[in-house]
């Protein structure tokens, strides 16, 4: 078991270090810090600009291996290089990251636990309404892509308080800017404006386990084990949710690896519609705006979260079933 | 040579072309299963309809308006829908409804193309890296872990800026460039349990090139799988596509996507919300109605899902 997991984890730490080399390369290559400089009024002397370039390792006229090397050196420091105005990638990514991992924390968990249960409902009401409604609900969200889910929330959000008459969802950023009170007024605001985003994360998660989830579920209700445990006098609840609901879930494990990755792509939309200044915004930004070394750390941050989520995927797998275990 | 295993390799040819050759007895019989279970499926046959639907719209819609997708009427801004502009007219006069047409004919044959295209790519990577085992499968496995770690937003994301400018084909390369792991995996398991049947082994023996084996014994063993999943993944493309565009990393103005419709109309969604809604709607519709056929191909094509499914 320990072997395998270091053997996982040697596997994966390789990968990351790839994904990032193939990240770095791509945006170095595809993107042209140089433009920003060259397009401000007055144009500034081309001297500057490539003293400006050359001092935040984006020159083009330095070969790329040699600012690979630089960056991915500054990288293993943890020093991350710097943004295209000048400020340290780091301290920006410290603070971007506790918002990005709160949103997709809260929507992986949630997202998880409810696709579940609701999936587990939907098998054991099979071809009831409640079956059917879940299903319906389920699709459409499933056809819905998360930035027009994001988009209808906001609207439905703002129509909720013009119709109420007082604010009660907020849809900008994370907190209300210079409220000051006692704490719980504090908090309140906090989740006035988390509940919309994390709903945009959250429910696309909860229709994609609860599809996975139901099939899973009616392969194992059919199954002989579980008519065994209800005649050696189990009460049905109690077979399904402790047999049954068990070996349904192996399959999960690794639909949540795989899912994780929609879910990062599905924050960066929510992060951006919503106005929280989380890395998923910072890389759409960074992108327009030609910032190489932000554009990389993003990539690094991702690639990072989708190997943390596979290896979680890896031990979920081995609490689950205990073949792999013995192996 | 290949006549001992052409039931096997024909039998499931059909599907892709229509159930109308007379004189394959074999295949007529095993195209019009498919097409009875398919049209037992009520959902799917709608779905169906509906995407058929989509289409003539999206490519004879244009006509029937006078108004072109480029076109500005600067007698009308921001005006509701009315006799003369069907879906309203946006800030600077376009037609909203030519502009939705366009925009769903776009995303319709960009989803198609890119499904088509990933499901080829993965097929053929897929095969190879079970086929021939060793280090191929290991590189090519390799790859498919590589990319499956970069999400292929960010990718595309980041190369957009050199695709600026030039053909949006270049964009349905790239997403159809990204798009296919998956489903190479899957692939790689049949062909690693086919490539030990008799069939293939015989025509190794007969001295049948690798390549000849590949297109002609094993990926036709598998085309209930192949078209499941390019069907399946048209959704997935149109989603792809129309979140890239959202944020200006696919389809470039003056051209228009569902996408980035959507993504003008975003701001006026209360004030002028003809300008979000029939975008956004054709949207949810179109996805729908394809995953909906995927599902109903799914249970046609392969009996045994069906068969489970079944209560």
């Amino acid at each position: 078991m320990g072997k395998f997991l270091l053997r996982r984890l040697t596997n994966y730490l390789v990968l990351v270090l790839l994904a990032t080399s193939v990240g770095y390369f791509l945006a170095a290559l595809s993107l042209n810090p140089r433009a920003n400089f060259e397009e401000r009024n007055p144009p500034p002397p081309p001297a500057v600009v490539d003293q400006q370039l050359y001092e935040l390792n984006l020159n083009d006229k330095t070969p790329i291996v040699q600012r690979f090397s630089t960056w991915i050196s500054g990288v293993a420091q943890g020093d991350f290089g710097k943004t295209i105005g000048g400020e340290s990638v780091a301290v920006e990514m410290r603070r971007r990251m506790g918002v990005s991992l709160r949103l997709l924390l809260l929507g992986s968990i949630i997202g998880g636990v409810i696709g579940v249960l609701a999936g587990v409902v939907s098998a054991v009401k099979q071809y009831t309404l409640t079956d059917y409604s879940l299903t319906l609900v389920s699709f459409v969200i499933l056809a819905t892509p998360v930035f027009l889910l994001a988009v209808l929330l906001k609207v439905g959000g703002l129509s909720v308080n013009q119709a109420l008459g007082t604010t009660i969802f907020y849809y900008t950023g994370e907190y209300t800017p210079g409220l000051t009170g006692p704490w719980w007024q504090l908090a309140v605001d906090r989740i006035q404006h988390l509940i919309l985003p994390t709903l945009a994360v959250v429910l696309p998660g909860v229709a994609f386990y609860s599809r996975y989830q139901r099939n899973a579920m009616l392969d194992v209700l059919g199954s002989d084990f579980l008519r065994t445990a209800q005649a050696k006098g189990l009460t049905s609840r109690r077979a399904v949710l402790k047999h049954g609901l068990r070996t349904a879930l192996i399959p999960m494990a690794t639909f949540f690896a795989y899912q994780f990755g929609l879910l990062l792509i599905g924050a960066t939309f929510t992060e951006k519609i919503f106005a929280w200044h989380g890395m998923g915004e910072w890389f759409v930004d960074s992108v327009t705006t030609n910032d190489v070394n932000v554009v990389a750390a993003v990539t690094l941050f991702a690639a990072v979260l989708v190997l943390v989520a596979g290896l979680l995927a890896d031990l979920a797998y081995a609490a689950l079933d205990p073949r792999v275990r013995i192996r | 040579m290949t006549a001992p295993i052409s039931p096997a390799a024909t039998g499931s040819a059909p599907a892709t072309t229509a159930p109308g050759h007379a004189e394959d007895f074999r295949s007529l019989s095993r195209g019009r299963l498919v097409l009875r279970r398919f049209l037992r499926k009520r959902l799917a046959v709608v779905g169906l309809a509906v995407l058929v639907a989509l289409f003539l719209l999206a490519f004879a819609g244009p006509a029937l308006s006078k108004w072109g997708y480029a076109s500005q009427d600067f007698a009308a801004f921001n005006q509701p829908p009315s006799a003369e502009h069907w879906f309203g007219t946006t800030q600077i006069g376009q037609d909203v409804y030519a502009q939705t047409m366009r925009g769903l004919q776009k995303s319709l044959v960009i989803g198609l193309l890119v499904a088509v295209f990933s499901t080829g790519i993965a097929a053929i990577v897929g095969s190879c890296a079970g086929y021939f085992g060793g280090w191929v499968d290991r590189v090519l496995m390799w790859l498919v872990d590589l990319l499956l770690v970069l999400p292929s937003f960010l990718i595309i994301a980041i190369a957009s800026p050199r695709f600026r400018g030039k053909s949006w084909l270049l964009f349905v390369a790239l997403l159809a460039g990204f798009g296919w792991m998956v489903t190479a995996r899957i692939v790689r398991g049949l062909t690693l349990s086919l490539r030990e049947r008799e069939f293939v082994q015989a025509a190794r023996l007969m001295g049948v090139p690798s390549g000849v084996i590949i297109l002609r014994h094993l990926l036709p063993n598998m085309s209930s799988l192949l078209i499941i999943d390019a069907t399946i993944s048209v959704g997935g493309a149109i989603l792809a596509e129309t979140g890239l565009s959202y944020f200006g990393f696919g389809v470039q103005p003056p051209d228009v996507s569902l996408g980035t419709l959507i993504a003008d109309g975003t701001p006026s969604a209360l004030t002028f919300p003809w300008q979000f809604h029939f975008a956004a709607g054709l949207l949810i519709i179109t996805v729908l109605a394809a995953s909906a056929v995927g599902d109903g191909l799914r249970d046609a094509l392969d009996p045994n899902i069906a068969c489970e499914r079944a209560r």
